[in-house]
């Protein structure tokens, strides 16, 4: 799995954060998200997915 | 009032698409009344059936479309040809109070990407699960204090004034830097000015009272003397660099302190309510903590009290659901009914805690999704988490038939709860 971000898209409201810590952050001046880790490993998948689902800006794109 | 120009729909302005499901009937008027104080209205599952897309009238005699579908609410509040603009000419307002402060202080609520980016942008900081989180020992401060001062003099205690309204409020003043003695003040104002009872008359004049008056002596005072406040930070960063003027920092001191009590507050005592009215689900939670978040996540589902819906106005001809929404129509996005969708939410009606409620619409969708989400629902976890395991014979003192639920008001909720135990 390969995480790609839009942070040009991102609003900050950190549901990403709330459900997938060690992937997603938010950068301390604007609350934009940053990738922990673009390639997680197949427990943080789920997370990942969900992440993706709830975001409210569609900024989060996941390959398989 | 000037009549808005869409008054009376014609065909060619309702379903000029073959096949759209609505292009017949009369506008329904809305809101909608309610037979369950925690159900949405009835005709809004007749409407998710039926007419996903259909038409309404409003306070003004306005008409616009309303979604009522988790997909289409979601895909409304997502696509770039709908716009949060309350300035544009027929944007469906909730009432004259709410047309009013949202138009005149704008804030980026009311404005499209890419305004809307920049100045949210200057608020998002604040707002981070990270900032956030450093708020939870002083939040739960508040709630064992305000828990022991109930217990102290009841039973029996009243909820709302006691509890639900006090810690969002104690919480944003301490964020913003408002002093709490001002509280009954600030929100005797927003209430009225979120009254659909108020006439524009009197909004306009409360509206002044509250914004140019109250909050602008406020910014002018932090302005000459910053503190380490929310709003001092901003006049710091924005102000002096000229980013935002003075309109521009009472507008957002006004979204801020509004937004940042009533959605919480309500949210706890309907919380409570649905809580009080589900004991099996109430039992569910006293046995098992660990169920905490994901029973706060079915409380934004199951009572979202942002029941006026989100409002938009369409900036382009957009086709959905079979329906053409013509280009300048207001749209209301319903996000209760979208929580009740039986497409996104097995059995939705039903309150179950343990069901997972993560991807409700109660926030709103897209980048207007509520920037408070974690203050709120750091708030909530902390009050739900603490209140019935330190009063676990909290019941209701009077019967619901008994209580008054806010149905004229941009936020739904209930005046007051008498509790016992």
């Amino acid at each position: 799995m390969k995480v790609l971000i839009d942070q040009a898209k991102c609003c900050g409201a950190g549901q990403c954060v709330l459900v997938a810590s060690a992937v997603f952050d938010q950068r301390e001046e604007d609350g934009v998200v940053f990738l922990l880790n673009p390639e997680p490993p197949p427990e943080q998948f789920e997370a990942v997915r969900q992440a993706q689902r709830i975001c409210p800006a569609l900024a989060i794109e996941v390959q398989d | 009032m000037a009549v808005p120009a869409n008054v009376g729909s014609s065909d060619q302005q309702a379903g000029a698409v073959a096949g759209c499901p609505f292009h017949h009937g009369a506008a329904s008027a809305y809101p909608m009344p309610r037979d369950y104080p925690l159900d949405p209205p009835p005709p809004l599952a007749d409407l998710r059936k039926d007419q996903p897309i259909s038409r309404v009238r409003l306070w003004n005699g306005q008409e616009a479309w309303l979604a009522t579908r988790y997909d289409d609410v979601r895909a409304l509040l997502t696509d770039p040809r709908v716009s949060a603009d309350t300035t544009r000419p027929d944007f469906p307002g909730h009432s004259p109070g709410m047309s009013l402060v949202r138009s005149r202080y704008r804030t980026f609520m009311s404005m499209d990407p890419p305004d809307h980016t920049l100045h949210r942008r200057m608020l998002t900081a604040e707002f981070t699960v990270r900032r956030i989180d450093q708020l939870r020992t002083r939040i739960q401060e508040i709630v064992d204090q305000r828990i022991e001062a109930m217990l102290d003099k009841g039973p029996p205690a009243e909820l709302v004034e006691d509890l639900a309204l006090a810690l969002p409020s104690l919480i944003i003043c301490d964020l913003l830097g408002i002093p709490y003695e001002d509280q009954d003040f600030f929100q005797s104002r927003a209430a009225i000015i979120a009254s659909s009872n108020t006439s524009p008359e009197k909004a306009a004049e409360v509206t002044r009272e509250l914004c140019d008056g109250y909050l602008g002596d406020l910014i002018d005072r932090k302005s000459a003397d910053p503190q380490d406040d929310l709003l001092s930070r901003v006049i710091v960063a924005q102000f002096r660099s000229g980013n935002l003027d003075r309109h521009g920092l009472i507008s957002v001191a006004r979204q801020l302190l509004v937004a940042g009590h009533e959605t919480s507050a309500n949210t706890i005592a309907m919380g409570v309510l649905a809580l009080l009215e589900h004991p099996d689900q109430l039992k569910a939670l006293k046995d098992d903590p660990s169920l905490l978040n994901g029973a706060v996540e079915e409380i934004l589902r199951y009572v979202d009290v942002a029941h006026a819906g989100r409002r938009r106005i369409a900036l382009a001809d957009i086709e959905i659901g079979g329906c053409l929404i013509r280009k300048g129509d207001g749209i209301i996005a319903h996000n209760p009914s979208a929580n009740r969708d039986a497409r996104a939410f097995d059995d939705p009606d039903r309150f179950d805690i343990r069901r997972d409620a993560r991807h409700h619409v109660a926030f709103g969708f897209g980048v207007h999704q509520c920037l408070g989400q974690p203050l709120a629902r750091a708030e909530l976890q902390a009050v739900f988490g603490t209140l019935f395991k330190r009063i676990p014979a909290l019941r209701l003192a009077v019967p619901v038939s008994a209580l008054k639920f806010k149905d004229d008001m941009f936020v739904y909720g209930v005046d007051s709860l008498p509790i016992a135990w």
